[in-house]
């Protein structure tokens, strides 16, 4: 198919009305631009968003116990409870596929007074009972020393982990802060570890304020027993937490001797549910972005080709001559064709250029001002270029479709005559 | 060479319609070089343009060199124009962003003739209407009668059967018209056929044969002594 002559030909047509040609090329470059910006801008908003979510694992779902609101075997309404440990296994028994379960138990909380002590400093923190999987789905990067593990679990060893906005409220600057003791509600804890979590927007501080120590050494020194008051339950992937959250709190109401109607008394919050109606959000902005992207591409492309026809109309005479001379209308009509779309494939290569260029300078200028809520690494992948070029030569075949057929159906000897 | 029975051809004019040629029989041989001459509405050019397969016959019948010219679609015609005919305007009909060779070499491309073979033989034509040197010279860069010999080089260099110049003299001087003419009668010594539609009568009696058309019919058609434009030039 490649012809050395044809190439030439295309080249010389389109040199030589240079201003028009870089006119036309405009319109096909400006919509593949505003095409490529638009969907690097929705990414860049995905990306924030993301980001917000942090490492969090998203297919998760987090459970707490309410006042019954129905009597059941003989236990009266409105009555409290807590979940058990046992709950645990009796979840993991029962429902496959489920990568971590979490059972916590909590002190403190809003407004609650001062609840830890360290030498002549206090403060009121939240103070959690963990296992050690809580961090893969409550995510910290541990600063110093270590996390929790399942030694400290068995053996109920009184041991903390603290969060940076702890460490500067209780501690000195410089001050030593592995091995020392803090005073949760009069119980020692050895300090064993700090904490940063990833800070996302207002509730940044409050999750640098947090102490996580063993949740059985929690249950014993705080006389829990056996309750559990939060579950943080993860689902493998593959397997929506969406999709089994309805049997797992089925299975807790049973062992609760809940009733089984009784919607009010699990409470309960899916992250996963969440995620994916952001997740909608994302697409729905990717389908308004080439919505709008493609729409001020078709003006280019009416552009296109309409500068062909006028470019037909202006070359009558030497479609006539070449028809005279032999050439079939077939290769006539791909001439045109070709003109067309590799006009629209140049001029849409370079949109595609700007517009990443574009991206570049903004990334720049995002990197140098600091990050931005909710927009980060606006960014096009391969597959979307692709796409876009995809739409460029079936664009630039639609425009040149219609000149190439006015192209030759003027007869030779009309062509001929035409001045 | 060329077969005419009965031709007859109409234009339709919004409710009436123009009858152009009424009925000619025609008839020439290999090596021929045939004037056609006629006042302008006589019916020489449409005469010329069904010959060229550029306009369609409404009765009567055509064979070129034993091959029936029917019915045939645009793809066709292209393709027996390309390797039977060779065309000269009068308005010369160059492509003008192409030099003096790729317009030469332009009926081989459409023969798909590769790229260096078709340099190789537009040079030689071009050679042969002494251009040589000009090859790469755009048509704007040429006078008159040098893109008229780029023409001829064009329409010979597919090696037609037929040779057909539209008044090739009309937009010539009487000199370049005799160097034209000239270089038409040494293509016709080597034996190609030849038709020329003129109204100019010295270009006419250049030639060995003038069909006079008039109205639509062949007035007189006779052989005559043929005047060398050599002697002119």
């Amino acid at each position: 198919m490649f012809s050395k002559d044809r190439w030439k030909e295309i080249l010389e047509v389109m040199s030589s009305n240079l201003l028009r040609t870089i006119a036309t090329a405009f319109g096909v470059f400006w919509g593949i631009s505003i095409l490529i910006i638009l969907l690097s801008a929705g990414k860049g908003l995905e990306n924030g968003i993301r980001q917000d979510f942090g490492d969090i694992a998203t297919n998760t779902m987090f459970m707490w116990t309410r006042a019954t609101t129905k009597a059941h075997e003989g236990l009266p309404k409105g009555r409290r409870f807590n979940f058990k440990i046992e709950d645990v296994q009796s979840i993991n028994d029962n429902v496959p596929n489920l990568r971590f379960i979490s059972p916590r138990n909590q002190l403190g909380g809003f407004n609650g007074g001062n609840n830890v002590v360290k030498g002549l400093n206090a403060g009121a923190y939240n103070v959690y009972g963990d296992y050690p999987e809580i961090i893969n789905q409550d995510p910290m990067t541990i600063t110093s020393g270590r996390f929790l593990n399942h030694n400290d679990i068995n053996e109920k060893r009184k041991i903390a982990i603290i969060g940076q906005g702890v460490k500067s409220e209780l501690y000195d600057k410089e001050e030593e802060v592995l091995g020392t003791y803090i005073k949760i509600q009069g119980v020692n804890f050895l300090v064993v570890g700090t904490y940063k979590k990833k800070s996302n927007d207002g509730d940044g501080e409050e999750g640098q304020k947090e102490i996580f120590v063993p949740f059985t050494s929690f249950s014993q020194a705080f006389n829990m027993g056996n309750n559990v008051g939060w579950m943080a339950i993860t689902a493998h992937d593959g397997t929506s937490i969406t999709s089994v959250k309805e049997k797992i709190v089925n299975i807790v109401k049973q062992n609760r001797k809940v009733h089984p109607d009784d919607t009010r008394a699990v409470g309960y919050f899916d992250l996963y549910e969440q995620f994916n109606r952001v997740e909608s959000l994302f697409g729905a902005l990717t389908f308004i972005a080439y919505f709008v992207g493609v729409l001020v591409l078709l003006s280019g492309i009416i552009g296109v080709s309409n500068i062909m026809l006028i470019v037909v109309k202006e070359r009558t005479k030497e479609i006539g001559i070449r028809r005279a001379l032999g050439e079939s209308p077939r290769s006539i009509k791909l001439q045109i064709i070709m003109e067309s779309i590799f006009l629209t494939i140049i001029s849409g290569m370079t949109g595609i250029i700007f517009g990443a260029l574009f991206i570049y300078g903004v990334n720049a200028l995002l990197d140098s001002v600091g990050p931005v809520d909710m927009f980060l690494n606006p960014s096009v992948s391969l597959g979307v270029v692709l796409s876009a070029l995809l739409i460029l030569i079936i664009s630039g075949l639609l425009a040149g479709f219609i000149p190439a057929n006015s192209a030759i159906k003027v007869k030779p000897i009309e062509a001929l005559r035409a001045e | 060479m060329i077969e005419i029975k009965n031709l007859h051809k109409s234009y339709k004019m919004g409710s009436n319609s123009l009858h152009v040629l009424k009925g000619i029989d025609f008839s020439v041989e290999e090596g021929e070089l045939v004037a056609i001459m006629g006042s302008s509405g006589s019916g020489k050019s449409t005469l010329l343009n069904i010959l060229g397969m550029l306009d369609e016959l409404d009765e009567g019948s055509y064979d070129l060199d034993g091959v029936p010219i029917k019915n045939l679609n645009e793809t066709k015609a292209a393709n027996y124009r390309n390797k039977f005919l060779g065309f000269v305007f009068q308005s010369f009909n160059l492509i003008n962003y192409k030099n003096a060779m790729e317009n030469v070499a332009l009926p081989l491309y459409y023969q798909k003739m590769v790229r260096k073979e078709r340099q190789e033989k537009a040079l030689k034509y071009l050679d042969q209407v002494g251009l040589k040197e000009w090859a790469t010279h755009l048509p704007s860069e040429l006078s008159g009668g040098q893109k008229q010999r780029v023409a001829i080089a064009r329409a010979m260099v597919g090696e037609p059967k037929v040779l057909l110049a539209d008044e090739p003299t009309g937009a010539l001087d009487s000199k370049t018209s005799y160097e034209v003419m000239d270089l038409i009668q040494k293509i016709n010594d080597k034996g190609n056929t030849i038709l020329i539609v003129t109204h100019e009568s010295d270009i006419a009696d250049m030639c060995k044969r003038i069909v006079h058309l008039k109205d639509g019919v062949i007035l007189e058609d006779k052989k005559v002594e043929q005047v060398r434009a050599s002697e002119y030039v």
